[in-house]
């Protein structure tokens, strides 16, 4: 008789890896169909390059690591830094920078530092700043909300403009971003920066056409969305509620109390909450458990220093969203956030009464 | 602000960190009765099945033993011995596969039943009139070691003499298919709180507390009936968590405290017994019946008829299973515990031991086989989970590097391998089993490092001696060719008869000077003894008056105080004489006891005052305290004459 010997327990959990970032990408799709009511098509022929990209590169090295391929990209990992990556650059970028973007996310980031659960850097936001400080004029071509185009463009024209940077109709990708009035029109917060350093009131900014509500044309939308998505994800436990939680209260307690200090140079902090990529970064990119802290009170010190960070890169940054930088800078604090956050052991006395 | 006990009194439950809510499956044993199997053709004995060591064997193979007859003795405080469960004829003595995770070969008698299931002579023990000594004594003959997994010896932890606050009776049982202490409850708990009355006597705590899990409604309304007319048994429904029945999570559940890292649960007064032994302890002491079975939870979705079954110690695991119905399938384990801390068996000829409350014999479907581990992806669920507080994912990473001292800064030793980390794992990583190997590295490491140390250090020392006895060797040899060099040249030039003559001149003179030399010597030989028999004069004053009155007045009556050399003299020739006495007493005392241990029948009980005096120990250890005592007693009196 000969009997199966395994280390106990010998019960699990019937979630696994796989089924928790396959969760993500699920719920990132509210917020991915809200970008491509708003924002145009553009969106979905990005994550059509972004996800066969990543699975390309990341079946690649998986055969220079002379290791099983298909177990690997059942992980979703792959894709999943495919989705976040697609979703958050300017939906008529050219196809080459998606292309490059996942690349680099994969090859670089992820794999080079030793696979799935190893890289120090979120892949997505570390690819997005290489793409933001390499290719800034392309990483900025954001369109308008649909409502506010010129033109209106099918499916058809997305495939046109990522691939070629004109439309079917023949409009150029800076053309379609010049509003009706014809001056081209930048994202709310980007706006609002312009108008600030122009001396402008954000009183008189918020006037702009691409402001309708409190965070902008689209953009409240698309923040919803994401909050649905990541409220979702809350519910199902595949996320915790400590970094969210974290990341948008110290948004919102920096920008409450400079707003609180002066109203007329300072967005509200609604505005701060629902413009920009803050539900996207709070709820699926700074939640990725690889690159973010694993102890409960560092989660909390690393989802604040986010807020903090993009709350800082937005006031006073060169650049109108702060989310990529500030998680990957928040990355970087995480081996000192664990370790100075470690929970007591039981048995243990707190660490200050040791010794 | 309620005093801790007042808030326990009240009935306030703390919680642990993390745990997890695995599905308990116990239904489908739990509420019926325990069966009880028909005798088994070969029962297996190992004869350590404890934590501990092994009692000797008393037994050979061919001889016929009696049910309930020790196999081996417990001739060593740490040791528990191992019964014959049913009349039979020993088959065998040898090697067995050992029902431990390892599966190592042990020592275990076989035993051939008879089917007659005689008794030997059984002498019940009367709670309210025996003393604690004989209480403990008859428990670790009894052979309980503790019933909850551990098997510690359950006469030590019934023996500690430290204060106790509170005895905690675990009948948690927060482990998945498990039912056999819910059974036990459900139809001993009159015998179970007997038992606990022992424990009761016996370590003398503030309060009983009894923990139960809230899926076991009848156990705890059979065992709140049972202890109704008890003033200080508390029993309390914890939540169904696991690990709730783990020692120190059931004891912070209970009582809020820690046991403090590397100590026991006696260091903050708190001592815990598994609801099992009380039972055993029972039924040791009121029927004189040892530890000779136990119930047996046999479950899995292979067996016809799951349930809980009172099995013999040494019934071998296919036994039990055949009688529940067992349908073999392949590729399937079957499992010696629980789910989660449970091991699989090699075989199914592995005996049920003092420690096996389940036999899990599971459908594939039922506890799938794991699947590939995959990389962590530090998502710390782990750590959510962790009821000792620990980093698991950080322990991982660091027993893979293989990092001592990184796995002793996260306190891998605290780990209780509990396994809700690895429950919960997403990328199916067998973290305990990691840690289980960094455990036993370390452990391996911390061995050899003493080893070293101790050959450093007897090296050292061998190499210190050597050079001291050269060193030795080295001077005395320099100072005799010194002298004789000296002589040389004092001699100088003179011929051999010169050399001859002035030698016996010396001589001459040499015995001339003797006496005068001899009688300063002798006076001062004199001196001295005068000198010491002053000290002496005057210690013995002292001593006088150290004495207590009455005693002086006693055995002197006649001695006037005021006369101090002869009073002096003659009190300490008293002391002397009573040193002497009292020495010879106790040796005598000493050697009485001692006869007393080698005559001793089982049913002899030492009479209180002398057991009380001198705990129980074989009669080798009490023959070498009456000599030490006797060689004491000597020196003291020495020390009085000079």
């Amino acid at each position: 008789m000969s009997f199966k010997i395994t280390s106990s327990p010998h019960n699990r959990i019937s979630r696994s890896t796989s089924e928790i970032m396959l969760l993500v990408v699920l719920a990132c799709i509210p917020g991915i169909a809200v970008q491509a009511v708003l924002f145009g098509y553009g969106v979905l022929v990005q994550l059509l390059l972004a996800i066969s990209t990543a699975w390309l590169a990341e079946a690649l090295i998986m055969r220079l690591r002379a290791k099983k391929v298909l177990p690997r990209l059942k992980d979703h990992s792959a894709l999943l830094t495919g989705v976040l990556l697609a979703i958050s650059i300017p939906p008529y970028a050219p196809w080459w920078l998606i292309v490059i973007g996942t690349l680099f996310a994969i090859i670089i980031v992820k794999q080079l530092y030793g696979g799935l659960g190893n890289n120090l850097f979120n892949p997505a936001m570390a690819a997005y700043v290489v793409l933001l400080i390499s290719f800034p004029l392309q990483m900025t071509q954001w369109l308008p909300s649909v409502s506010l185009q010129p033109e209106s463009l099918h499916l058809l024209d997305a495939f046109c403009a990522v691939f070629s940077q004109y439309s079917c109709s023949g409009f150029s990708i800076s053309q379609l971003q010049t509003g009706i009035d014809g001056i081209s029109m930048a994202t709310p917060l980007d706006t609002i920066r312009t108008d600030l350093a122009a001396g402008r009131t954000l009183t008189e900014s918020l006037q702009s056409p691409v402001f309708y509500g409190i965070a902008g044309a689209g953009w409240l939308w698309v923040n919803l969305a994401y909050l649905a998505g990541g409220l979702l994800l809350l519910k199902l436990r595949v996320i915790g509620w400590r970094i969210p939680a974290a990341v948008l209260g110290g948004l919102f307690v920096c920008s409450l109390l400079s707003w609180l200090a002066a109203a007329d140079t300072n967005p509200s902090p609604m505005l701060q909450l629902f413009s920009g990529a803050t539900m996207l970064a709070a709820f699926f990119i700074a939640t990725d458990p690889v690159s973010a802290s694993t102890t409960n009170n560092g989660r909390i010190v690393y989802g604040v220093l986010i807020g903090f960070i993009i709350y800082i890169i937005r006031k006073y940054g060169g650049y109108p969203d702060g989310v990529a930088f500030a998680v990957l800078l928040a990355n970087m604090a995480v081996p000192l956030i664990d370790y100075y956050t470690r929970p007591r052991t039981y048995g243990h006395k707190a660490k200050g009464a040791e010794k | 602000m309620p005093s801790l006990f007042q808030q326990i009194q009240a009935g306030k439950l703390w919680d642990f960190h993390g745990g997890i809510h695995p599905p308990t499956r116990k239904a489908q044993t739990a509420q019926k009765p325990i069966g009880v199997m028909p005798l088994p053709d070969r029962l297996y004995i190992p004869i350590r099945q404890h934590i501990g060591v092994a009692g000797t064997l008393l037994v050979s193979t061919g001889q016929r033993v009696l049910k309930g007859q020790p196999l081996t003795s417990a001739d060593n405080s740490m040791a528990v011995p191992v019964h014959a469960p049913t009349s039979g004829i020993i088959a065998a003595i040898g090697e067995h596969t050992s029902a431990h995770p390892s599966a190592l070969p042990e020592l275990a008698i076989t035993l051939s039943p008879d089917g007659l299931d005689e008794w030997r002579v059984q002498y019940p023990l009367n709670l309210a009139t025996t003393d604690k000594l004989s209480l403990l004594e008859r428990i670790q003959e009894s052979g309980i070691a503790g019933m909850g997994g551990a098997g510690f010896p359950a006469h030590l932890k019934a023996g500690l003499t430290q204060p106790v606050d509170y005895l905690i009776i675990n009948a948690v049982e927060c482990e998945p298919y498990i039912s056999a202490d819910d059974a036990l409850m459900q139809e001993g708990a009159i015998t179970i709180v007997k038992g606990i009355d022992i424990l009761a006597k016996l370590l003398n705590p503030k309060a009983v507390l009894i923990g139960i899990e809230d899926d076991k409604p009848i156990a705890s309304a059979a065992l709140k009936a049972a202890c109704s007319q008890r003033e200080h048994y508390y029993i309390r429904d914890v939540p169904t968590k696991y690990p709730s029945g783990g020692e120190k999570q059931l004891i912070q559940l209970l009582t809020a405290k820690e046991v403090p890292a590397g100590r026991r649960p006696i260091d903050i007064g708190i001592v815990m017994l598994n609801i099992g032994t009380a039972f055993a302890i029972a039924q040791a002491v009121l029927d004189d019946q040892p530890l000779l079975s136990r119930v047996v939870t046999v479950t899995g979705e292979t067996l016809r008829q799951p349930q809980n079954v009172l099995a013999l110690i040494g019934t071998p695991v296919i036994d039990l299973l055949n009688f529940c119905g067992y349908q073999r399938q392949t590729a399937e384990k079957v499992i010696m515990g629980g789910p989660m801390m449970g091991f699989t068996l090699p075989d199914l000829t592995v005996p049920i031991i003092k420690t096996t409350n389940c036999i899990l014999a599971p459908s594939v479907a039922e506890l799938p086989a794991d699947g590939n581990e995959t990389d962590c992806i530090r998502c710390s669920a782990c750590a959510d989970v962790c009821p000792a507080s620990l980093l698991p994912q950080q322990l991982l990473w660091y027993s893979k590097a293989k990092d001592p001292a990184k796995l002793d800064e996260y306190n891998l030793f605290d780990c209780i391998e509990c396994g809700a980390c690895a429950y919960v794992c997403p990328s199916e990583i067998p973290l305990v089993q990691y840690y289980r190997v960094a455990k036993a590295d370390i452990r391996e490491q911390q061995r050899e490092a003493v080893k070293a140390e101790q050959a450093k250090a007897r090296f050292e020392a061998r190499n210190a001696r050597l050079e001291w006895d050269k060193q030795q060797r080295m001077a005395r040899n320099q100072k005799l060719a010194q002298a004789r060099e000296q002589a040389q040249q004092n001699n100088g030039s003179s011929n051999a008869v010169a050399d001859a003559l002035a030698r016996i001149k010396a001589k001459q003179a040499e015995q001339q000077a003797l006496p005068a030399e001899r009688e300063h010597i002798l006076a001062e030989r004199e001196a001295k003894k005068q000198q010491a028999r002053d000290y002496q004069a005057a210690k013995a004053t002292e001593t006088v008056q150290a004495i207590k009155p009455e005693q002086l007045v006693a055995e002197t009556p006649s001695e006037p105080i005021d006369k101090p050399d002869k009073g002096a003299a003659v009190a300490a020739a008293v002391a002397r004489a009573k040193a002497r006495k009292a020495a010879q007493a106790a040796a005598d005392q000493q050697a009485q006891i001692a006869d007393a241990e080698q005559t001793k029948q089982p049913e002899a009980i030492v009479p209180e005052t002398v057991a009380v005096e001198h705990p129980p120990a074989d009669p080798r250890k009490a023959a070498i305290a009456a000599a030490i005592a006797r060689a004491k007693a000597k020196k003291q009196a020495d020390s009085e004459t000079t």
